[in-house]
């Protein structure tokens, strides 16, 4: 396709990677923000080409990986009900709630349906009016727009029977609680560059400059990334802390000034809790006072659940770059992405689940891990 | 909207005046930012540039003993030694 293909050239990846090589002079450890580049990165080996001096750590920017047990667990409950049509992203189907799955929901009788737009779920909504449509919205500042334009259409349309299940979260205060962490190790980002689509590169300079951090806005494709990658660098080794856009084809200082509007008006920023790394201040979005209706939490009373992680699970350190993903001693064993114990084995944008399906495992080879393998 | 040979309806509220032709960021079923043609065909020329640059005038070993005040290091001198090491 147009503008990936050229994205993907390995002559031109070879020469940014000379120049990277030529650049860097001792280590230094960079975390990329975002789940979809945690997947190149493994899926096109870039971290095994980089300077053995180039760390890259995986960063908390999985959607699904993130969304706290206890809003799975108040779906699960939701999803249940028999006037419910429950609406989600494939991906969030598998993620382990306390005790279940949608999955589960669904094969015992739960009406779960997975689309592929929030808009979709406004369709259902408008063609079962004596049915509860209630869409699951996940996600940081690149998923939050097209979630509030449809709570937008639903009251725009007199809609009564959809309603959102919120979970969104922003970028800028996880970099922030990252960086206050006091294991951090991480000494510039790669900034995810589909949430500067929308949200712009404004909230970035301040972190750069408070925590003296190099933030390059960074895109997907293999050049991308090792475009980001060699200006962090350049930055490291002067000893520069800049916000730099190195994805100028699709952002811009300003972002999307129409999404940004409407994010503003749909919802308001609250405390979230984040699944694995606990609650961080100010980095989440609900419903605001003008659309709460909408909030499905709200409707269907949801209370509070309590929540049992699992022990063994050490995705919370994975999401904070604390350890590689095989270092975990499930990876592989008990946890895989058919039966993930944790979410970040569950999303094709989780650390984990990149590393098994890219092999990156040091485990015996089980009848999954040959079938896996055989087809990637 | 045409995904390389798969078309599919795409919401462009939030890219009104996208035209026809023009390519565009789409998130689950939503145009969010219109690609920038021009900027990235500069990008690729800077990354084709950059290769040819150096192999023309590019001396990183040069560069960097500038930088670090010391006299530039004799290359044949090293690889040879990294060869014998092997």
């Amino acid at each position: 396709m147009k503008y990936l293909d050229e994205f993907q050239d390995p002559e031109l990846a070879q020469r940014l990677l000379d120049d990277i090589r030529a650049t860097t002079t001792r280590p230094w450890a960079m975390m990329e923000v975002c789940g979809g580049q945690t997947h190149s990165i493994i899926r096109h080996g870039l971290d095994q080409l980089l300077p053995d001096d180039i760390e890259l750590i995986h960063g908390p920017g999985c959607p699904v990986c993130v969304t706290p047990l206890e809003v799975i667990d108040k779906a699960l409950e939701i999803a249940a009900r028999p006037e419910v049509i429950f609406c989600s992203f494939g991906d969030m189907l598998r993620v382990p709630g306390s005790e279940k799955d949608l999955f589960r929901v669904k094969s015992a009788g739960g009406d779960v349906r997975v689309v592929y737009s929030p808009l979709d779920a406004l369709k259902l909504a408008r063609e079962n009016p004596d049915r509860q449509v209630v869409f699951f919205g996940i996600g940081f500042e690149t998923t939050a727009p097209p979630n509030a334009m449809t709570v937008y259409q639903a009251r725009k349309l007199g809609l009564e029977n959809f309603s959102l299940l919120v979970s969104h979260v922003r970028v800028p205060p996880a970099i922030e609680a990252i960086m206050t962490s006091p294991v951090c190790r991480v000494q510039a980002f790669l900034a995810a560059g589909h949430v500067c689509t929308v949200m712009g590169t404004g909230e970035y300079p301040e972190l750069a400059e408070r925590f003296g951090v190099p933030i390059v806005v960074t895109g997907f494709e293999p050049l991308d990334i090792l475009e980001g990658i060699r200006r962090t660098v350049h930055q490291l080794e002067e000893g520069r802390h800049e916000v730099e856009n190195a994805y100028a084809r699709v952002v811009s200082e300003e972002g999307n000034p129409v999404a940004i509007r409407m994010l503003e008006d749909v919802f308001e920023v609250v405390d979230r809790s984040w699944r694995g790394i606990g609650m961080i201040p100010q980095s989440g979005w609900r419903l605001s006072e003008r659309y709460r209706e909408y909030d499905a939490e709200e409707r269907f009373r949801v209370g509070d659940i309590h929540t049992q992680e699992s022990s063994v699970c050490r995705s919370g350190e994975v999401l904070q770059g604390l350890i590689k993903p095989h270092e975990c001693s499930a990876f592989g064993t008990l946890c895989t992405p058919r039966n993930p114990l944790g979410a970040t084995m569950v999303s094709s944008e989780g650390a984990c689940a990149a590393y098994y399906l890219y092999r990156r495992m040091q485990v015996p080879t089980t009848g999954e891990a040959r079938e896996v393998s055989s087809v990637g | 909207m045409d995904f390389g040979g798969v078309t599919k309806e795409v919401c462009l509220e939030y890219v009104p005046d996208l035209q026809v032709g023009e390519y565009t960021i789409v998130h689950v079923g939503f145009a969010l930012q219109r690609l920038d043609e021009q900027s990235a065909l500069e990008t690729l020329e800077i990354f084709r540039q950059m290769g040819e640059l150096d192999a023309e005038f590019g001396d990183h070993w040069g560069r960097a003993a500038e930088q670090a005040g010391m006299p530039r290091p004799d290359l044949d001198g090293l690889r040879e030694q990294e060869g014998g090491a092997r």
